[in-house]
């Protein structure tokens, strides 16, 4: 069984898409029995998210994460100084993160109709105070004309012009359980494993801190705890998954921006809310981490996004490194032969003595 | 109320002047600057955003000199068990002996480096729970597990004489694992998301391989006789040659994800090993049978085989640390994806 089912990464045959390309039950194809739990995940709306962080807390103290500054040092407590997002990234003491990012753009927005409401109405009668007040309307017009024009003057950038309109994006980033995970593919102990829901979790008494799934996630994920020696990242609450709970930072969300639950349901709430949100004219809506045919094979947490992935700091097109691993060890198999046969005529081209 | 978010449209930028959350990679212009090769792949000036600058993927934690002396020593000693095999079966005692020393000293110091890299050392042999061929580092094990045994073995047999014929066959397993010892280790880098190691993916290989032969051919040469350093001597050109012609692939092929090679650090470190292995593979050839000539060249090519896994590690490390190296190569493949789609679309 175990040879087997390793041979794609040798062969480069791979017709059960176990290295790469969807996969429709990815709990059975880790070596689950037929009757288990269907897949979970979360899908995280990040059109909704408020950036209160209940989530960031709830994790670090149902899982008793330490502290950590925004570069992931333990016990310090520092402020990252670019925004209101003071966790900085996700590490090894920081499972869930939510990013801020405030934008601005200029839009030219249609001019505001001057006078009274309705005297722009076609048909409607002269309005009693025009009346022999032509002068005074035209100086109370241009009076007003110079107050537009200096409410468009901003003096923080000095410009006048068209307007500028602000937003904030707040979105949870959290480990995205990947389809093809990287890290629980190069784990060389088996400390990374496959749980009967779906998700990737880190077993900490077999984990050795080699550190290869710290290089091998690509989205930045997993991490290792400095002083402990060990990797760490989100089991998507799995102690809470086994006694029937939600995770903890799904539980703690008060705008449902963290929605928990079988992973199916979930793409299918996620695609009717990106069209809920194009029909009102959210059209740099998207969903990130939803298409199984991407480079992980979709992702057990998926996002809805208000920009491109990038902005948040997450890979545009994230691919798990053991797509190409039949290529590499294709490389390396013929590598050592070229050794071999550099070295043998190396001897036999070499007179004795 | 939220007007930001339903209006149509995007143009829009940060609003901060944060750390270059939106910048350009600048194109890079290369001064001239004597005999560097003159066709780095040009970047063009691509803007891309970030968040505040942040980098993407984690840094490896795999520690410097550890992981690059692995190399290295693997490397060298995974030749060197090749070498010392033939060498023993063409009856060539001096440089047998040298080249199993080479192997066994090497095999053993790289284990340690290995496990003093990580984070458990107490909990090594948990390498060995599981095979898994989707994990380079755990098809590593069993091949440096069995290889360190032979090899070491080995060597401790040559130096206390014993057993001639179990030498032999030690020679033979460890020779058997060498090759594979010398080039697994392109994929154990390459197999990860970091962008400039995973963009070399079939190159590596051969690049740790040649590398690997003109350090174990290096070491051999300096310590044997010249007139039995022949194929010691020939063994060690071939892998400079080698080592130099994939490494000038990975260091122009690959568009910005070979730009960590020439800069900074790393690029410095890649000149360097570029020089001393170009120099003592010619001194090889010019005077590798004289016994100077044969020292001078056989340690250039080993500092040229160190430099390169030094600088290959560094340039991996750089690649992670700076968003576009993640960004702009992902962009530009999806770009390329949309293309192909609408061609194929509106065909």
């Amino acid at each position: 069984m175990t040879i087997s089912s390793a041979s794609p990464a040798f062969t480069g045959r791979d017709p059960d898409n176990r290295l790469y390309g969807p996969l429709p039950d990815v709990t059975a194809e880790a070596g689950y029995e037929e009757e288990h739990p269907k897949r979970v995940g979360f899908f995280t709306d990040t059109s909704v998210c408020i950036g209160c962080k209940a989530c960031e807390v709830a994790c670090k103290e149902w899982n008793t994460l330490p502290m950590d500054d925004s570069h992931g040092v333990r016990d310090a407590l520092g402020l990252s100084g670019m925004s209101y997002d003071n966790t900085g990234q996700l590490g090894a003491n920081s499972w869930r993160h939510v990013a801020f990012i405030e934008q601005s753009r200029t839009v030219d927005l249609p001019m505001p109709t001057f006078g009274r409401p309705g005297d722009d109405r076609a048909g409607s009668g002269p309005s009693p105070a025009v009346a022999g007040d032509d002068v005074s309307l035209a100086s109370a017009q241009q009076s007003v004309l110079n107050a537009e024009a200096l409410s468009e003057f901003d003096p923080q950038t000095g410009q006048t012009g068209a307007d500028k309109q602000i937003r904030w994006l707040m979105s949870s980033d959290v480990c995205k359980h990947c389809t093809h995970a990287g890290c629980l593919d190069v784990c060389p102990t088996g400390a990374l494993f496959r749980t009967e829901f779906g998700t990737v979790v880190v077993q900490g008494d077999i984990c050795n801190g080699c550190g290869y799934c710290v290089a091998a996630c690509p989205y930045g994920v997993i991490d290792q705890r400095k002083d402990d020696g060990r990797v760490f990242k989100c089991t998507m609450c799995y102690d809470r998954l086994t006694d029937g709970l939600q995770p903890a930072c799904a539980t703690a969300c008060p705008t449902q921006s963290i929605q928990f639950g079988d992973l199916d349901e979930l793409q299918e709430r996620a695609d009717a809310r990106l069209a809920t949100l194009k029909a009102q004219g959210v059209e740099t809506a998207r969903l990130y981490g939803r298409d199984e045919n991407d480079g992980v094979g979709g992702d057990g947490a998926f996002f809805l996004l208000l920009d491109e992935p990038e902005v948040y700091g997450l890979p545009p097109d994230p691919v798990v490194t053991t797509r190409d691993l039949p290529a590499m060890w294709k490389a390396a198999g013929k590598a050592a032969a070229m050794m071999v046969g550099v070295a043998v005529t190396a001897v036999l081209g070499s007179r004795r003595r | 109320m939220t007007g930001g978010i339903t209006s149509p449209g995007a143009g829009w930028r940060q609003a901060d002047r944060g750390p270059a959350t939106q910048r350009s990679t600048g194109r890079k212009r290369r001064r001239g600057r004597g005999r560097h090769r003159g066709e780095l792949a040009m970047v063009d000036d691509v803007e891309f955003t970030s968040y505040y600058g942040r980098q993407i993927v984690k840094t490896p934690v795999w520690k410097s000199p550890d992981v690059p002396l692995y190399l290295f020593l693997g490397g060298a000693a995974g030749s060197s068990s090749i070498l010392a095999a033939l060498a023993d079966l063409t009856d060539r005692p001096a440089l047998t002996r040298v080249a199993r020393y080479t192997s066994g000293g090497g095999a053993i110091l790289s284990v340690v480096f290995l496990i003093h890299d990580l984070g458990r050392p107490e909990r090594f042999l948990h390498m060995l729970r599981v095979i898994k061929p989707t994990s380079p580092l755990s098809v590593g094990s069993y091949i440096l597990a069995p290889f360190s045994a032979a090899a070491g073995a080995t060597a401790a047999v040559e130096l206390l004489g014993w057993f001639p014929r179990l030498k032999r066959f030690g020679g033979a397993v460890a020779a058997v694992f060498g090759g594979p010892l010398a080039t697994y280790t392109g994929v154990l880098l390459a197999n990860t998301a970091v962008p400039s190691w995973h963009a070399a993916h079939t190159q590596l290989p051969y690049v740790f391989g040649g590398s690997a032969m003109a350090a174990g051919g290096g070491i051999a040469m300096a310590f044997t006789p010249v007139e039995e350093a022949g194929p010691a001597r020939k063994m060690a050109f071939a892998g400079a040659a080698i080592e130099l012609a994939a490494m000038h692939k990975v260091e122009n092929d690959h568009g910005i994800l070979s730009e960590p090679f020439h800069e900074g650090r790393p690029g410095a470190l890649m000149r360097a090993a570029q020089v001393c292995t170009a120099a003592g593979a010619t001194l090889t050839a010019v005077a590798g049978r004289r016994r100077w000539g044969a020292v001078a060249s056989g340690t250039l090519l080993a500092a040229g085989s160190l430099l390169t896994r030094f600088g290959v590690f560094e340039a991996g490390i750089a690649s992670t640390k700076d968003p576009k190296y993640v960004v702009i190569p992902q962009k530009e493949r999806l770009a390329a994806r949309q293309q192909e789609h609408a061609d194929t679309t509106t065909r």
